[in-house]
């Protein structure tokens, strides 16, 4: 039979430069046509440890990983012991002895002089890296200049010397797999060449936010937020977009507010434990009707947690956060589009509705990359909701915090109007003014509370589905496991399995939910945490019972043959 | 513009006799004779009695949460460079819930100017030590007097880098409208401590205490507040003699907003993102 997809994996030490290599293969296979899905597993700290990237590629398209890889190439002997757990009776292992011996025997061992390559055409070891590329292209089936060329353009900026070096070591690596390594059992067909982008949910999410017109950025960085903020950073001349690095996460989303009080849009990034600094500030932005929005790319937590690693244990924590009650919306992203789109979404609601706007990752998300279409991250035109400069000329008798049939109070610029802005976190009255008064209370209450929430359940992000007509079993999930979760369902399509998938938990698409699942004969929710969260969310917003949930809370993100392997077992 | 012009229709809740009132009436001299429309000018606070004034005159007021007001006028004026920012603050809010982002304003040199009314205990909690609390002092929580040493508001700007730390008093409310009216004029982060007696939970330093002790230290024509060694030195003169006035300025630091080049392009409110075109920046991830 054809092979239709092969699973890379590059192992080795902190240091060894696997996300370079992991990223000049995504790239190299993604120019050839191919599908990816890639996502780098590191360990919290700049040298040593394990690390490995890992890169899926295939005919069709990805939305998650497998659990074993084809080809494993271990840069030092622990990646040997660590990774065998996770590899196919086909599989094969590429290591340098002259590097490392091991105690391993079978004729899945596939050494190869990395090492000596590199020095030999490189003039350093640095270049092992490049090598593997080289042999990996040849193993792949794909011809040398396809390589040359993502070689060009990676270290395109790094001068002639080290491009030449590079392609010096990635010929040689491809020569050796020519002639030593036979077997063309890796060999994908040809795909046809298309141009599509190579991105990450966090790039996804600091785009999204470009195109929605973020002009004030603050955060705090935290694993695994930070490329977020690296990325706006990166754009923030082009667009003319202010970053700051905060003093700590409560400066962090403070800052924000204060931006956003002035009229300009403004955003804050981070993780748990970030998030937990922000939730008096989250409270006040709902106090003070100030737009902003929030993403926490979960970690496992409690505390410091796994720094490096995922989990969607947060769900509970983000409904809830911040004292007192007040409107909020909480977007889910499951993809690379999603996370995109839900960005730009965040924004205008947040600006529409004088909102906290939450978007809740995770690291899985945050990490992985997948190829995708410039097409599919079409934005629509940012719509204002503030007073323009123009009509603020003409306002007289402002009050910040008017009250309206609809609930919202036109927000104005200060210095834009003739009249005067008080904000206050105290509780307030019309014009803003500190007030202790029942009745005063008890309306600005249903005007931040129960009149926002009303019309934010009129434009929730609704969840999506997929072949749960006379299915058995239900998947329910949210966030960073729709790709797994669609991908099993396309895996058991013979067995009925069908599944629904959040892009938004707040306002809770409870409507939604009861008419989807209403034939559903079995719910199973497949979620990344220990306390299934989700199914708790779903009986408390719906009444309808899970029948089971599929919990996993080691730190790793679901694979697709690990939840089938589970969905069978039962 | 005349002083009954700002005043606001809120009550005052401070008590009668509050050194805070002494504030605000020199704060509403300085915005008569500042010459900018009421509404390019932000009030910033806390939360706390100073945190208040805000509401007690006119011009644009966020009054956020304790110990929070310097990340918020930090904001607003990166945002829009163009509004005259004065963040109205106390000792407990300043140099205590909001002590680190008092350290890291100062290092960013943003242009605001911060009048920290500083009694020296906590009013709002009602009695309580603040960090500039002199050690010894009595209070129903630091029952045995307060161990901790007091917090040297000015000495640790000036270690900070801050070009203008000054002190006022708010019994001399015509001297604080010139500091604040100079605090306002330097370019970069200004601080004024205020000697401001709370007239029902300090019952040591008092308007008495305090008018024993001050002395103005600009009409000293030997004192030169560029000197900056000087001036630490005066910055950390407390007890017997207590300095008031420019302790220190200096104009040689870039602000912020120049080293961040923001006053040479469009404020970020500005900005029409209406037409915002990601085609030549998705090329970059091809």
């Amino acid at each position: 039979m054809e092979r239709c997809e092969l699973t890379i994996k590059i192992s080795g030490e902190a240091g060894q430069g696997m996300q370079t290599i992991g990223m000049a293969l995504c790239k190299l296979f993604k120019d050839a046509g191919f599908s990816i899905f890639a996502n780098q597993d590191y360990m919290s700290r700049v040298r040593g440890g394990n690390n490995f990237f890992q890169l899926r590629v295939s005919h069709q398209p990805q939305y998650t990983l497998r659990q074993n890889s084809d080809i494993l190439i271990a840069l030092d002997k622990q990646s040997i012991s660590l990774q065998k757990k996770n590899l196919s009776p086909s599989s094969v292992i590429i290591f340098d002895k002259q590097k490392f011996a091991i105690e391993e025997e079978g004729k899945n061992l596939f050494n190869a002089p990395l090492y000596d390559l590199a020095l030999k055409n490189g003039e350093s070891e640095i270049f092992v890296n490049s090598v593997a590329c080289g042999l990996l292209t040849r193993m792949g089936g794909l011809d040398f200049v396809q390589l040359e060329k993502v070689l060009r353009s990676v270290f395109g900026n790094k001068g002639v010397e080290v491009v030449d070096k590079n392609i010096k070591s990635a010929q040689a690596g491809f020569d050796y797999a020519k002639n030593n390594f036979t077997s063309n059992k890796f060999n994908l067909p040809k795909a046809t060449p298309r141009e599509k982008l190579l991105l990450n949910g966090n790039e996804a999410i600091a785009l999204g936010a470009i195109a929605a017109g973020v002009k004030f950025y603050s955060a705090y960085p935290m694993t695994p937020s930070t490329s977020i903020m690296d990325t706006v950073a990166h754009y923030a001349k082009n667009f003319n977009i202010l970053v700051e690095q905060a003093e700590d996460e409560i400066a962090a989303i403070n800052m924000a507010i204060g931006a956003s009080f002035t009229g300009a849009r403004a955003m804050t990034a981070t993780s748990g434990g970030g998030f937990c600094l922000m939730t008096e500030g989250l409270s006040l932005a709902g106090m003070t009707e100030t737009p902003v929005v929030i993403v926490d790319a979960q970690r496992p937590a409690p505390a410091t947690g796994f720094p490096t690693r995922t989990e969607q244990a947060d769900l509970g924590f983000l409904l809830h956060a911040g004292h007192g009650e007040f409107a909020r919306v909480v977007f889910t992203p499951g993809s690379i589009e999603e996370a995109f789109y839900l960005t730009i979404k965040a924004f205008d609601l947040a600006e529409k509705y004088q909102i906290p706007a939450l978007i809740m990752t995770d690291q899985h998300l945050a990490d992985s990359y997948r190829e995708i279409g410039p097409e599919e991250l079409k934005a629509s035109k940012v719509k204002r909701y503030i007073i323009s400069k123009q009509d603020s000329g003409g306002i007289t008798d402002y009050k910040r915090y008017k009250l309206t049939s609809s609930g919202i109070s036109p927000q104005a610029v200060p210095s834009w109007i003739n009249g005067l802005i008080y904000a206050d976190s105290d509780e307030h009255t019309e014009e803003g003014h500190i007030t202790e008064d029942a009745q005063v209370r008890v309306k600005m209450v249903e005007k931040r509370f129960h009149k926002k929430m009303l019309m934010l359940e009129q434009e929730i992000e609704g969840p999506k589905f997929f072949n749960l007509r006379g299915a058995k079993i239900c998947l329910v999930g949210f966030g960073s496991t729709f790709g797994v979760l669609k991908e099993a369902v396309l895996t058991l399509k013979d067995e009925k399995v069908g599944f629904v998938h959040l892009p938004q938990v707040w306002p809770f698409p409870a409507a939604a939910l009861q008419k989807l699942l209403k034939g559903a004969r079995k719910i199973f929710t497949v979620e990344n945490n220990a306390g299934a969260q989700l199914a708790r969310l779903l009986r408390r917003e719906t009444g309808i019972e899970a029948d089971k949930s599929i919990l996993k809370y080691d730190g790793r993100p679901f694979n697709v043959d690990y939840l089938v392997a589970q969905l069978k077992k039962r | 513009m005349e002083i009954r012009d700002l005043k606001t229709n809120d009550e005052i809740t401070w008590c009668p006799g509050c050194g805070d009132f002494g504030i605000l009436n020199a704060l509403k001299k300085v915005f008569v004779n500042l010459g900018r429309p009421l509404n390019q000018i932000l009030l910033v606070s806390g939360i706390g009695q100073a945190a208040k004034l805000p509401h007690y005159i006119k011009c644009n007021c966020f009054n956020g949460l304790h110990g929070r007001a310097l990340p918020v006028a930090f904001a607003a004026k990166a945002a829009n460079p163009g509004l005259t920012v004065i963040v109205t603050t106390g000792d407990g809010d300043c140099y205590g819930e909001g002590g680190n982002h008092f350290l890291h304003n100062i290092r960013r040199n943003i242009d605001i100017t911060v009048i920290v009314h500083n009694n020296q205990i906590y009013g709002l909690t009602k009695g309580q030590a603040s960090p500039t609390t002199d050690p010894g002092f009595v209070t129903k929580v630091q029952a045995e007097g307060v161990v901790l040493e007091a917090f040297h508001p000015l000495a640790v700007a000036l270690t900070l880098g801050a070009g203008f730390v000054a002190r006022g008093f708010s019994a001399d409310s015509e001297h604080l409208a010139w500091l604040i009216a100079e605090g306002i004029k330097f370019k970069g982060f200004a601080l004024i401590d205020v000697l401001q007696p709370c007239v029902t939970f300090n019952k040591e330093n008092t308007y008495d205490w305090y008018s024993k002790r001050v002395y103005k230290i600009n009409d000293d024509p030997n004192y030169h507040p560029e000197d900056k060694d000087a001036a630490l030195k005066k910055a950390q003169e407390w007890g017997e003699r207590i300095p008031l006035g420019i302790i220190y300025r200096n104009q040689e630091k870039k602000t912020y907003e120049e080293k961040r080049g923001l006053l040479n392009k469009p404020a970020l409110i500005e900005e029409d993102i209406t037409r915002i075109d990601l085609k030549a920046t998705l090329k970059d991830f091809i």
